[in-house]
């Protein structure tokens, strides 16, 4: 966490220096630079490719998108067609509504127990307290692929087969975050609790009116490592659902390919449609969204 | 210990029975307190708690006893049949084929993802112009869903109609099938995962760059050391710690690969991609077999947990060492 932190404020003042050498060596840039940002400008290009190669597919013809030789632009001009068509004939707008409430509530739901947990593993000394933490640094190990078999049994006794619940309720478990979140805790100051202990405040409400205020940006980082992890995930959506009605985004996707076949136009517009919400998200929220993944990622482990 | 009890003291000291100074009333109150604590501390607890044990201790210890039993998808047969699962999975080639594939993508992943995260933030953390745009580029990808992910790459890899073989063709040469032939379809693979995944381990490269003290450079400079020899005495012995952690993590991720293959090759051509938790998965939901498929599942658990104990004792020699 502490290593994690200064990261946060750098960004700026490493920009600015940055910037200021520049200006400095205006007359001379030295070649080492100019190779270096060239290598840049050429591997930022080649990652962006397959990106753009699946844009500019989902604009053509399926005629075009299937013609050979390949052409990178149309040469009958771009068209929105095979967007309208997955629109109106696909299940992608009610998919994304899947996908967007149970990322929502596993992001809730894990942020609520994980902050609850991780403030009294912070805060109170109680019996089972290190028999708990060391139960959930252990659990970091088990990777969560191999529990599908017994989970997808669990949920067929409960019922939850083909639920959204059923969906949401076995990712809310994130021991990580629970570290994350106390370890954080554990850095606030404890005279900020005591003066409001002295004025009679209950424990609750010293965690929400003190604590969490104080705690934003950590749970800023946990939500968006959550949601983004939940928006994602491919493999247990896709065993406990098959109505078609309650897939997520990335399982539903999934069944169309097959169903589709050949039709790459229409393919592509439907994966773009399926980027699409996280990557505006991401250009709105860069910043967040990065600091996000390095403070969860470091401290995570 | 010590500012939790002075923390709690004031809601003893608020019942007013208490006289101050009475130090026998005071300890008996604290065994009060801790009491109270402890019902509240589980009272906290309980929610994740209960999550926790019902969807993941459960399952892992319901797993282990399923491996010793004949369980089948119906759930109709759980008779125990002791080791069978066991021994059965000892033998079965599949499953040394597709432990060897899981190892195998982990090694040919593993490497470019370190390099090249670390490649890519050193070159960004130079501070050109473009921050914004080199950021957005190279992270970008990780935000996709590992089915968007898939149909991309499915279609730059379209033998005909795909870019790569478009491309190669510019330069006279007929690209392979990709992802239909065995010898090219595992590096196919790999090739997709790395420019999926990168701008992870790239974005915890970039923040340990930001945090090596800039006098370390100055001094450095002063002693009239060169851009290549500040890279090798500062800058890489600065970052080994995250080098170990993002190894590490990368390992443990690659290990788990199931998505991408699953979506782009099926495991194919002719088992030649298919991972360990393909085959679990076929085993168990296209096969039926829970309890086999189980018994497979703990094989590969205890494979992660050798390399994550192989992790903690690098590690804490490490700690000890520092």
């Amino acid at each position: 966490m502490t290593a994690a932190t200064p990261t946060l404020s750098r960004p700026g003042p490493a920009a600015s220096a940055g910037a200021t050498s520049l200006g400095r060596r205006r007359k001379k840039i030295p070649p080492a630079r100019i190779i270096a940002f060239v290598i840049l400008v050429v591997l930022a290009f080649a990652w962006l490719v397959p990106v753009l190669w699946a844009t500019l597919t989902s604009l053509k013809t399926e005629a075009e998108a299937a013609a050979m030789p390949v052409s990178i632009f149309p040469k009958s001009g771009f068209t929105l067609g095979s967007y309208i068509e997955v629109l109106s004939a696909g299940r992608v707008p009610r998919w994304a509504w899947n996908s967007l409430f149970t990322s929502a509530m596993v992001t809730l739901i894990t942020v609520i127990i994980s902050s609850l947990a991780g403030y009294a593993l912070s805060r109170m000394r109680f019996a089972g307290r290190k028999l708990i933490i060391s139960m959930i640094l252990a659990s970091i190990m088990i990777p969560a692929q191999i529990l599908i078999v017994p989970l997808f049994q669990l949920m067929l006794t409960l019922n939850l087969v083909d639920t959204y619940w059923g969906i949401i309720l076995p990712q809310v478990v994130a021991a990580p975050m629970v570290f994350i979140l106390m370890k954080f805790f554990d850095q606030i100051p404890y005279e900020l609790e005591e003066a409001a202990l002295m004025d009679g405040a209950s424990r609750f409400r010293i965690l929400l009116s003190i604590i969490l205020p104080l705690s934003r940006p950590i749970l800023g980082a946990v939500s968006i490592f959550v949601f983004i992890g939940a928006w994602n995930n491919f493999l247990w959506p896709f065993i406990v659902v098959n109505d078609a009605n309650l897939m997520t985004l990335p399982t539903g996707l999934q069944t169309v390919i097959s169903a589709y076949g050949i039709q790459y136009a229409q393919n592509m517009a439907q994966a773009v449609l399926a980027a699409l919400p996280l990557i505006v998200v991401f250009l709105f929220f860069q910043r967040q969204i990065i600091k996000g993944i390095s403070t969860t990622g470091i401290a995570g482990t | 210990m010590t500012t939790a009890d002075g923390l709690a003291a004031p809601s003893g000291a608020r019942t007013g029975s208490v006289p101050a100074g009475d130090t026998s009333h005071l300890t008996e109150g604290r065994r009060a307190r801790r009491r109270t604590d402890t019902l509240r501390g589980w009272l906290y607890c309980a929610p994740f708690l209960i999550a926790f044990g019902l969807f993941l201790i459960w399952p892992t210890i319901y797993g282990f006893w399923m491996s010793f039993t004949g369980t089948s998808l119906a759930g109709t047969n759980t008779q125990f049949v002791g080791l069978d699962n066991w021994v059965e999975a000892l033998g079965d080639a599949n499953v040394w084929t597709s432990l060897g594939n899981t190892v195998w993508f982990t090694v040919l992943s593993t490497v470019p993802l370190v390099v090249v995260a670390l490649v890519l933030a050193v070159l960004v953390n130079t501070g050109l112009p473009g921050q914004w745009l080199w950021r957005l580029s190279f992270f970008l990808p990780f935000l996709l869903a590992s089915t968007v992910v898939s149909q991309f790459w499915v279609w730059m890899y379209n033998p005909q109609l795909g870019l790569v073989n478009t491309f190669l063709g510019w330069f006279g040469i007929t690209g392979p099938t990709w992802l239909q032939d065995p010898s090219t379809a595992m590096v196919a693979v790999v090739i997709t995962t790395v420019w999926w995944t990168v701008g992870f381990n790239f974005l915890l490269y970039l923040a340990a760059l930001q945090n090596i003290p800039e006098s370390l450079y100055e001094a450095a400079s002063l002693d009239g050391a060169g851009a290549w020899r500040k890279f090798r005495s500062i800058t890489l012995p600065q970052l080994a710690p995250t080098t170990v952690l993002v190894l590490v993590l990368q390992i443990l991720a690659s290990l788990k690969v199931f998505d991408q293959i699953f979506q782009m090759t099926g495991g194919g051509p002719g088992g030649s991609t298919r991972p360990v938790l393909l085959y679990i998965y076929e085993v168990g939901f296209t096969g039926y077999r829970l309890g086999y498929a189980s018994a497979i599942s703990y094989i590969f658990f205890f494979l992660i947990i050798i390399i994550s104990i192989v992790y903690m004792v690098i590690a804490s020699r490490r700690s000890v060492k520092a």
